[in-house]
């Protein structure tokens, strides 16, 4: 299973703790994991990429492994600790505002 | 027993305030949604139970939030589990697309400050406006400048393009908060015909249940325009009927307080003796069609009430000849903003009116506007306040 950290305003609406598990197929990716993430909790479309383009929000950020992934391809394969389950892939809000 | 929901959007959650008849004590329940913004909340005429809140946020986007129980629990429209492949739209309520469709009109651009083409980009729904008759169907004004309606409670939303496309679209320019459709009036006695107001192209009619547009702004004089008489570009900031006279149809603009008495088809000006006419909210009596209410506020880079006296300014004859209110608001050091869908009235024989500011106060008076008192004082900066009238 897949861990993914969500940001506190996202896990409300999902209604569910800081840390989800997904089932998402071979080949890991960002796309992938955003797919199953969607499709699990479809309140959360539209809130970390646009409905339309499939492009992340300005203000959401991606890390993995401590990486900041955020503007790497999002069909990159991510590493063996996120796709073993081992590190949480993390969906981040940007530091913006005070 | 009459009773009256109070609705409250503001910069950090949305509040419901309610109270019996007599207003005078009352039940505080919130923050719901606590952290995001909610430009605006509003309860079906059809179903008073159900109600439309848009929850929008700069990191997480638009989200639209509905009620089936008067605000007590909230879901997002279509957005619970998903079930299955191959069901209804799931998760598509904040899916605002603009139709790029191509109908020969200017569709995808509008000028941008510097006068630029600029691409039409969804930001947020400014204005959730609830069809009269059946409380699934809901209208949404959205930024930038655009009409969308749901025929599903909320799970689904497109847009009435003919708005866009109706041929100035390509001249609209933001105004300083945005390019924003704040405004929708629905003419209880025609289904077909609506008002839209945005910011700053000014104000639009459709009398054909929003199939085609046509700008009415004939009679606004805007001098930061080159032209300042023109068809579009006006600054207004918002529109108000009484149901019982929909033809007339009043209006705060950037500066200036309008009135048209044929459907916005010639507006003249009924500032009359108000000490600065400019402002953002306006609004009327709910059984008074002549009776209005403004807060003027000193200028448009001084967003606050003149000489720090926060006064309702009240016209008894529908414009011209206006009188300030202020017992019960703060005569001095008050230096507020009451923002245009931050006023509204109940129904209840005596009129309850309402206006929340930017100090995160929310007043009322329940005798027209003679005395006040505020039902909170302390709530994030307040961004719409919407009241429904319960028999």
């Amino acid at each position: 299973m897949i861990r993914v950290v969500l940001p506190a305003h996202l896990r409300t609406l999902a209604k569910v703790d800081r840390e989800v598990q997904l089932s998402v197929p071979a080949l890991v990716t960002t796309r992938s994991i955003l797919d199953a993430l969607e499709l699990a909790y479809p309140m959360l479309c539209g809130t970390i990429r646009d409905h339309v383009t499939r492009q992340r929000r300005p203000l959401v950020r991606f890390f993995a492994c401590e990486q900041d992934i955020s503007h790497d391809s999002p069909d990159v394969p991510l590493p063996e600790k996120i796709t073993s389950g081992s590190e949480p892939f993390y969906i981040i809000g940007a530091i913006a505002g005070g | 027993m009459s009773a009256v929901r109070v609705l409250v959007g503001t910069k950090k959650g949305a509040f419901i305030l309610t109270s019996d008849a007599k207003r005078q004590k009352w039940d505080v329940a919130g923050p719901h949604f606590a952290g995001w913004e909610i430009y605006h909340l509003k309860g079906s005429a059809a179903d008073p139970d159900r109600i439309y809140c848009s929850q929008s946020s700069g990191w997480f986007g638009q989200i639209i939030q509905r009620s089936s129980d008067g605000g007590k629990t909230w879901e997002q429209p279509g957005g619970g589990m998903q079930k299955g492949p191959g069901g209804m739209p799931m998760g598509e309520s904040n899916k605002f697309v603009y139709n790029t469709s191509p109908t020969g009109h200017p569709l995808t651009t509008h000028q941008w400050y510097d006068g630029t083409a600029h691409p039409w980009e969804f930001k947020r729904v400014w204005h959730l406006e609830p069809s009269l008759h059946d409380a699934n169907t809901a209208y949404a004004g959205v930024e930038d400048a655009a009409l969308f309606r749901t025929a599903d409670g909320g799970t689904t939303w497109h847009e009435l393009s003919g708005l866009r496309g109706h041929g100035t679209g390509a001249s609209w320019q933001p105004g300083a908060g945005g390019l924003g459709l704040h405004t929708i009036l629905l003419d209880p006695t025609n289904p077909d015909r609506m008002y839209i107001a945005i910011s700053a192209a000014g104000a639009f009619r459709t009398d054909d249940g929003g199939k085609t547009w046509k700008p009415i702004n004939k009679g606004l004089r805007s001098e930061f325009m080159p032209n300042p008489t023109a068809e579009v570009g006006h600054c207004v900031h918002r529109l108000a009927i009484h149901p019982s006279r929909p033809d007339t149809v009043y209006m705060q603009k950037h500066w200036d307080v309008m009135r048209t008495d044929n459907a916005g088809d010639q507006w003249r000006e009924v500032s009359g003796n108000l000490p600065t006419d400019f402002g953002f909210c306006i609004d009327v009596h709910a059984h008074e069609p002549e009776t209005v209410y403004v807060v003027p506020i000193k200028s448009d880079s001084e967003h606050y009430p003149l000489e720090g006296k926060l006064r309702v300014y009240r016209s008894k004859t529908g414009g011209d000849e206006w009188e300030p209110l202020t017992k019960g608001l703060p005569q001095e050091n008050c230096y507020v903003n009451v923002y245009r869908d931050a006023m509204c009235v109940d129904t209840l024989d005596d009129c309850g009116i309402y206006f929340g500011t930017t100090g995160g106060q929310v007043y009322t008076s329940t005798n027209g506007g003679d005395s006040w008192n505020p039902i909170v004082r302390d709530l994030p900066a307040v961004l719409s306040v919407e009241v429904q009238t319960l028999k």
